[in-house]
């Protein structure tokens, strides 16, 4: 990766995540859209620092843990700038921030591991990778709100009430937050998963065979197939459902951990 | 150009005295028609609220001279006697003024501190004296400028969004768990004051349905219809507890009127729906261990009370940053006020130089009789072109002043020095 793109995206994501605090801390709206510019800054110059990077490999950027970790932190900015624009609300900034940072920080220092230059070709097979990793950085970015909901839920039930808590989104909010974050994870899984099988097929002649990836896969989707369900019903409603999109969230991260590194035969870096 | 304000608030009058001098849009109208008429004053703006009356205005004579004829007038206007009248009255006169105008719009002379009705009631004052013809070119410029500090203290502090009773901190609550209230549903339990005060806020928030409950049907009809509410009758809790989000209690009962169990079973039938209590009577309504319920939020009048004192002390930590905003604006003004300001006194002391100048000549030319009239017009001219270069020079140099202070200072003293005479002549 660049040093120069590498250097600005680093400062924009920096800039951009003591914007948000700021704007958590003193409410100031100023903060808050200097925030959101400087996170778009910085998807601009990630971009570029991952073009020029799979242009000077001459491979694409999920190729290896550290284009794959930093195309996440990637879509993880992208999802949440969408959301906050969707939804005009930037107090869960000063949240996201620290993992799209932290994802593009520590892909930097990433094994230079590599999978061998014969498997990734194709727009198939580059729509069902971008996907997949897409739905991680949604499945990520629920994962976050549903923390923070709990946190206010938790204060607002204790009738703890501090500063932050004044600026934080609504319970309602940020449910709604939640259901589109992982609306969008769960499409692109599905949509992904759909291309890996074509992609599979085209390249050995058969959709299915075993891989412990395909199965977590299967099971994350039914997970947050099961969440969107419960998250409307008379026992689930609130609470109990933010805690079962943390849960899932921890099934994601051993997929894309665990099963990705030592148990899978064909996933290794997404 | 100088601006005067007479008023009084809560500060300076108690309330007999302010229900006395408050107006209604026909007297504020009549009012402003009156002082512009008797020539008391050329520009007008009458601003009343429950808690404030005050006159603005442009005078023809200095400020402190039309003061007194403004005092009187009120006097005679609202038929107090002017010794009440004179100890509750305060006068403001030019900067203090606008200064004064600036912190009531942004909410920081309010007895709630930070409160948003206020900028809504100085832009109702505007809008009338404006569309009244009452304003000119200088209340209009300070008015607009007002309002621009109001919306910029509310957007970039946070003096009016935490929340100043309790009524205020439970809808806040509300707003914290529900988000908008517009599709929301209230069920207020009680019809006294506090209960009145809570629709009071509810309304202004956008509650969707507000439902009221009260032992007495009929106090809860008179109530509902005044609030644009639904009564309901009294203790039915089975329906009654099916739809609201938001209850609200305030009832005098020595025992809990609604317990655990009931809550709990009501909460089975809405589907586990969150549900915002705020339990305002005392002794308590609401079993306390109803808390413990799944997406029950239950708050009595100490939780509110707790959080209307923090929130004091952080509107109290806005001031400053307020004041700033505050202060920003006045200067602002006082500019444009000092470079308005000039260019009467270029125009003036133009004038006046012409003026001399005509008269230099008429008295000189006797003298040097034997100029042709071509050379006496050409020394006219060339005086005249003199003049405009001797003006010109000072005019930039004071048009360039950086420094307000300053500039001020530059135009009052070039005021003293050529036209004073002249105005005491």
């Amino acid at each position: 990766m660049s040093h120069l793109y590498f250097m600005l995206t680093l400062t924009a994501y920096s800039l951009s995540w003591s914007c948000y605090l700021a704007f958590l801390n003193t409410g100031r709206k100023l903060l808050g859209t200097c925030g959101s510019v400087l996170l778009g800054l910085g998807l601009v110059t990630h971009y570029f620092a991952l073009l020029e990077r799979s242009r000077g490999l001459h491979t694409v950027p999920y190729h290896d843990l550290y284009g794959s970790m930093s195309l996440f932190g990637w879509l993880l900015a992208l999802t949440y700038l969408a959301l906050e624009f969707y939804h005009q609300q930037r107090s869960v900034g000063a949240f996201a921030m620290p993992f799209i940072l932290g994802f593009f920080l520590i892909a930097h220092l990433a094994p230079a591991d590599r999978l061998s230059p014969t498997v990734a070709h194709g727009v198939v097979f580059a729509l069902h990778v971008t996907l997949s990793i897409l739905a991680y950085a949604a499945f990520a970015l629920s994962f976050v709100l549903s923390v923070i909901y709990l946190a206010e839920e938790r204060l607002l039930r204790n009738r703890k009430l501090s500063n932050v808590v004044w600026r934080l989104p609504s319970l309602e909010l940020l449910e709604r937050m939640s259901h589109s974050s992982v609306l969008v994870g769960v499409i692109s899984i599905a949509i992904g998963t759909v291309l890996g099988f074509i992609w599979v097929d085209r390249l050995t002649g058969q959709y299915w065979f075993y891989d412990p990836k395909y199965v977590i896969t299967l099971v994350v989707l039914f997970l947050y197939l099961l969440y969107f369900q419960l998250a409307r019903s008379t026992a689930w409603r609130g609470a109990r459902a933010s805690k079962l999109c943390v849960f899932n969230f921890f099934v994601v991260v051993m997929s894309f951990t665990v099963v990705n590194l030592y148990l899978s035969h064909s996933h290794r870096y997404f | 150009m100088e601006i005067v304000l007479v008023g009084l608030n809560h500060r300076t009058a108690p309330v007999e005295v302010r229900e006395r001098v408050s107006y209604t849009a026909e007297q504020a109208s009549r009012a402003a028609t009156e002082l512009r008429s008797r020539g008391i004053l050329e520009e007008t703006l009458v601003l009343s609220t429950c808690n404030r009356s005050e006159v603005y205005g442009v005078p023809p004579e200095t400020s402190h001279e039309s003061a007194a004829g403004l005092s009187s007038f009120l006097s005679e206007f609202h038929k107090v006697q002017p010794d009440i009248l004179s100890v509750s009255l305060y006068h403001h006169y030019d900067r203090h003024a606008v200064r004064h105008l600036f912190r009531v719009s942004a909410g920081l002379d309010s007895m709630m501190l930070g409160e948003a009705e206020i900028l809504g009631q100085v832009r109702e004052a505007y809008k009338f004296a404006y569309e009244q013809g009452a304003t000119g070119p200088v209340l209009n410029r300070m008015f607009q400028a007002a309002l621009e500090v109001g919306k910029r203290v509310r957007s970039e502090t946070e003096l009016g969004t935490r929340p100043m009773s309790v009524a205020s901190a439970g809808v806040k609550l509300a707003e914290r768990i529900f988000g908008k209230l517009g599709q929301r549903t209230a069920l207020v339990l009680g019809a006294g004051t506090i209960s009145e005060q809570v629709m009071l806020q509810l309304r202004d928030r956008g509650i969707g349905q507000l439902l009221l409950m009260n032992r007495s049907m009929e106090r809860a009809e008179k109530l509902a219809t005044e609030f644009h509410g639904t009564a309901v009758p009294w203790g039915e809790w089975g329906d009654a507890l099916r739809s609201p989000d938001v209850i609200v209690s305030s009832v005098a009962a020595a025992e809990p009127i609604l317990d655990h169990a009931t809550l709990e079973q009501a909460m089975a039938a809405r589907g586990n729906r969150a549900l915002f209590i705020m339990d305002l009577g005392l002794p308590r309504n609401i079993e306390p261990a109803a808390a413990e319920i799944y997406n029950v939020y239950l708050y009595n009048l100490d939780d509110l009370g707790s959080i209307v004192q923090q929130s004091r002390a952080m509107r109290e930590n806005e001031i400053p940053r307020a004041e700033t905003i505050v202060d920003e604006h006045v200067g602002k003004f006082l500019s444009w006020q000092a470079s308005v300001e000039l260019v009467g006194l270029v125009d003036e002391l133009r004038a006046r130089l012409q003026h001399e100048r005509t008269a230099f000549i008429r008295e000189r030319m006797e003298t040097v009789k034997h100029l042709s009239a071509h050379d006496r017009q050409q020394m006219e001219l060339l005086m005249g072109e003199l003049l405009e270069k001797l003006l010109l020079e000072p005019a930039e140099r004071l048009r360039g002043e950086k420094v307000l202070r300053r500039k001020i200072q530059n135009v009052e003293a070039l005021r003293d020095l050529f036209l004073s005479n002249r105005e005491k002549q």
